[in-house]
């Protein structure tokens, strides 16, 4: 029997297996940050253990950093001891750390697809649940927590239980206006907040191959959104253009080599699936969601679900989702006014992003009394865009250019959203205070929230482009 | 805290709340520590308190009630979604909570909480409901739970449902063992696991 994309890393990296209990594997490479990464290297140094192996391990600073004046001593105390920490146990431990300042800093699931380092194959981890995120590289890429971080630190291995695997084929082409993360907020609208709890996730099909890679990263990226292990997806032309010649990708005769393993990394034709869903591309509109998780989405022609739609058993956290939304069961999303736009996060704040917004946005104005903030994933993001002039478009449409880190993705530095305001954002989570205490969130394509920078309120985009 | 765990016999702290993300039970803004230590203090921080003030809890809440109280939480589908924040299950155990019960639990969570000594332990939704009505009939009704034997157990009705958990973890909770103990015991594997790739 053939073997699934997901299989054929997964037995190429399994060191023991245990009777009854998880897999011992091997991680190829591991990301961390300032925030999982303190109580880790603090329970290394309790055991009295080096890092095993820190060539494998990279750093760096961007959950809680300031996304202004990155040069000034960071204000906030905790933050400014939890960012030096990191410091600390990279020079103390040997890590590699493209900090703040580093040219090379970013979004950790920026960085990594944007210097060569993730490539097909690998088994990558991070004290993060976007690590799926790495998957569109046809990488078997697992979010952790931080006793696991310490784990990998001090064996470079990690204690898994085999997922079920699951197949998602998107077939077809996509309609005008709709953009990679509507199809990702469309999959988690079909199969709710859990439903691929316990899957790893392959993306297949014509409309997932017809992706650039950044786009289909913002696929892999949201898959731990409806719960799933990983999101993958096979890595094939497209995907060896975008490696070939990044800073870490291999070179020369070592170029050769991987590529034809990397060619190997797709599911067989007979491989076995525990579950298969199949989606057509043209059923899919621009996407916004209305509620507290990220599968309470709908099209943005849509409503709000009336309450007789609602299941009964699922009443009273509908309810409490849409109290605290401030929206009316039935309602139509349409037209509902935003405070905020935010367009930044590992989900959507790559060149492509940028260049998408900015195209949009071009000769156009924001509307009065909405703040709009774009933060770049990466150095390399922010330089990039300033190079194409994209950052001039910006200004002249009212936008603030900020500096790259999570921002108002989780409201962990000063960057929030004042309670009770409503933010369109391309980041990846609605829940409750999220993005500040009760701060309300509207998740979006970059291209809808930029259509709703532009007219203050909800916005269908297709009404907006030839 | 506790690094082993056999049999818990106590009351039950219920929240019967659905999808409840890892941002409610530890919002991000109080990931800013280096320690493990003290995050039991803003565990369910926003929905226990208006304004971000601890002088003004929410009443409704459970937690805020003082007729619940416990080492067993019990909690509606989909415990611990979102983000892997190990956090969610230190502010947990921090709070003094030894056992979550769920009907459905997100992985990253699950795994975070086995690696914490945090007993999660997954029921039917039928099981799930007696124990809510167990508990809304009488506020001191006692759940007991058994690792060893792999049980839950209503003591007021003796309503019991067995539950899963994998040998091997079973054996670390049971003696304390951890992950880190066993992979440094099967080194010489790793390294030539290395050798031979
Ligand atoms: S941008 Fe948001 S989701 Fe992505 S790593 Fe940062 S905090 Fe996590």
């Amino acid at each position: 029997m053939g073997l699934s994309l997901f299989e054929k890393i997964w037995n190429k990296h399994v060191v023991k297996e245990i009777e009854g209990g998880p897999s011992v594997l091997y991680i190829d490479t591991h990301f961390i940050h300032e925030v999982t990464s303190p109580q880790a290297f603090k329970g290394l140094e309790k055991r009295g253990l080096p890092v095993f192996r820190p060539k494998q391990v990279v750093a760096t600073a961007d959950h809680n950093v300031p996304t202004i004046n990155q040069h000034l001593p960071i204000k906030e105390e905790l933050s400014r001891i939890q960012v030096q920490t990191l410091k600390d146990n990279c020079e103390k431990f040997g890590i590699e750390l493209y900090g703040l300042g580093h040219p090379y800093q970013g979004i950790v699931h920026v960085i990594g697809p944007e210097l060569g380092i993730t490539q097909p194959g690998m088994t990558i981890v991070c004290g993060d649940s976007h690590t799926s995120t790495h998957g569109a590289f046809g990488t078997m890429a697992f979010g952790i927590g931080t006793s696991e971080v310490e784990m990998v630190l001090a064996t470079q291995c990690l204690m898994q239980s085999k997922p079920k695997l699951m197949r998602i084929n998107v077939e077809g082409e996509l309609n005008k206006g709709v953009v990679s993360k509507d199809i990702i907020l469309y999959i988690i609208s079909l199969i709710s907040a859990s439903g691929a709890t316990g899957y790893a996730v392959e993306y297949a099909g014509s409309a997932i191959r017809s992706l650039s890679m950044e786009a289909r990263m913002t696929i892999c990226n949201m898959s731990i959104e409806m719960g799933a292990r990983c999101g993958m997806i096979a890595p094939d032309d497209i995907t060896f253009d975008y490696i070939k010649g990044r800073e870490f990708a291999p070179a020369g005769e070592k170029w050769d080599d991987a590529l034809a393993y990397w060619k190997t990394l797709y599911s067989d034709a007979d491989a076995k699936f525990d579950k298969e869903i199949n989606i057509n591309a043209a059923d899919i509109e621009p996407m916004i969601t209305y509620g507290t998780n990220p599968g309470m989405g709908i099209g943005v022609s849509g409503h709000v679900p009336a309450l007789s739609e609602i299941d009964e058993k699922e009443k009273p956290s509908f309810e409490k989702s849409l109290h605290y939304m401030g929206l009316q069961p039935g309602a139509n999303i349409k037209g509902k006014k935003v405070d905020y736009v935010f367009i930044g996060s590992c989900t959507n704040s790559r060149i492509e992003d940028l260049r998408m917004v900015a195209s949009f946005v071009k000769g156009k104005q924001k509307a009065d009394g909405v703040e709009v903030w774009i933060v770049p994933g990466s150095k390399q993001v922010e330089q990039q865009a300033k190079n194409e002039g994209i950052d001039k478009i910006f200004e002249e449409a009212g936008f603030m250019l900020r500096q790259p880190g999570c921002s108002a993705c989780l409201g962990m530095n000063e960057d929030k959203i004042p309670a009770g305001k409503y933010c369109i954002s391309t980041s990846n989570r609605n829940f409750e205070g999220r993005q500040g205490p009760n701060a309300r969130t509207f998740l979006a394509s970059p291209l809808s929230a930029a259509a709703a920078a532009i007219t203050g309120e909800v916005t269908d985009v297709r009404e907006m482009i030839p | 805290m506790s690094k082993q765990l056999s049999l818990v016999k106590s009351t039950v702290v219920p929240v019967n709340i659905e999808n409840i993300d890892t941002d409610q039970i530890i919002p991000a803004r109080f990931l800013k520590a280096t320690t493990r230590d003290g995050f039991g203090k803003n565990l369910f921080r926003d929905w226990r308190f208006n304004n971000d003030d601890e002088n003004q809890p929410k009443p409704d809440f459970p937690l805020n009630n003082p007729k619940y109280h416990g080492k067993i939480l019990v909690a509606a589908k989909n415990f611990g979604c979102g983000s892997s924040r190990e956090h969610a299950a230190w502010a947990i155990k921090d709070y003094g909570f030894d056992v979550v019960v769920s009907s459905f639990f997100a992985d990253i969570f699950k795994n975070n909480a086995l690696n914490n000594f945090l007993l999660p332990v997954v029921v039917s939704d039928a099981f799930l409901n007696k124990i809510f009505s167990a508990v809304e009939k009488d506020v001191n009704a006692e759940i007991e739970v058994s690792l060893p034997e792999q049980y839950i157990k209503i003591l007021a009705t003796g309503e019991q449902e067995s539950f899963d958990i994998n040998n091997y973890k079973k054996t670390c909770l049971l003696n304390g063992y951890d992950d880190i103990d066993y992979l440094l015991s099967i080194k010489q594997d790793i390294e030539e696991f290395e050798h031979a790739s």
